[in-house]
């Protein structure tokens, strides 16, 4: 077997997860299928990223989506339900005309982007971008670097000042 | 060969899979994991063609600016779920109407 033949096995694969266990998110019944699946699907985008040589991306993706938001969601889960209540089910409304939209969306986009004609700059050679990356932030980047601090300060204090509970 | 058409599909199938998220799911943590699937979605995009398009980073960069907005938003947005649940004792989206005339 030669090596693009591997890749193209690889790439397949971790486009499968990613994607069926985007469907298991959307489609389940069951409110904790659902998160696990997302836990999945942040796994597969992770293993994309690195196929596509975002090293760096892909380490902050694990840590931020798994590690943080996919707890944070299943907290949502947990405390906006009874603990025995075992069956957590969501129900779906409108799932046909969802479904039309969704496929609409679909085959449109997947008909502009296979008929499109796109720009190749030249590839990048892969090589580690945690160097480069932070020298961009702390360089060019360094005025959005910033107010992204400010930004998630500011969100992160009034998430918590929402649900405070307030006094009677 | 993989090229970029193939990562642009793979995107463009979570992105309306979000959609449908959105769309067709009552429960509000439900609509939260459909938005975290068009994020990410755009997110493969953007380093899609900072690999293939682009001899840089910057779509990288663009790419963990999105994630910070992604962290900040699923905060928030379970904020307001939570402090929901606590007015109306449900997180069925059609039970917040309270605003309806």
């Amino acid at each position: 077997m030669d090596q693009s033949l591997i890749a193209q096995i690889v790439f397949y694969f971790f486009a499968a997860i990613t994607v069926v266990s985007a469907g298991i998110v959307v489609f389940s019944r069951g409110l904790i299928y659902s998160a696990f699946g997302l836990l999945f699907t942040f796994f597969g985008v992770a293993a994309l990223y690195v196929y596509l040589g975002a090293d760096f991306l892909a380490a902050t993706q694990m840590v931020i989506y798994v590690g943080g938001i996919l707890v944070l969601l299943l907290f949502g889960v947990m405390l906006t339900h009874k603990l025995y209540d075992l069956n957590l089910k969501s129900e779906t409304f409108q799932f046909l005309p969802a479904l039309l939209v969704m496929l609409s969306v679909f085959l449109t986009l997947v008909g502009v982007l296979l008929r499109t004609h796109w720009y190749n700059g030249g590839q990048r050679t892969p090589a580690p971008t945690t160097a480069a990356i932070g020298e961009l932030f702390m360089k060019e980047y360094i005025l959005p670097f910033e107010i992204a601090s400010i930004f998630l300060l500011v969100a992160l204090i009034g998430a918590a000042l929402i649900v405070r509970r307030r006094p009677e | 060969m993989i090229g970029l058409t193939h990562y642009l599909v793979v995107s463009a199938a979570l992105f309306s899979l979000g959609i449908m998220a959105v769309l067709a799911r009552k429960n509000a943590v439900n609509v939260l994991m459909g938005v975290e699937l068009i994020l990410n979605s755009a997110n493969l995009n953007l380093v899609a063609f900072s690999r293939y398009s682009a001899a840089n980073l910057s779509g990288q960069i663009f790419a963990i600016f999105i994630i910070v907005i992604a962290a900040a938003e699923a905060a928030v947005a379970l904020a307001i779920v939570l402090s929901m649940y606590r007015l109306v004792k449900s997180v069925n989206l059609d039970k917040a109407d309270t605003l309806k005339g």
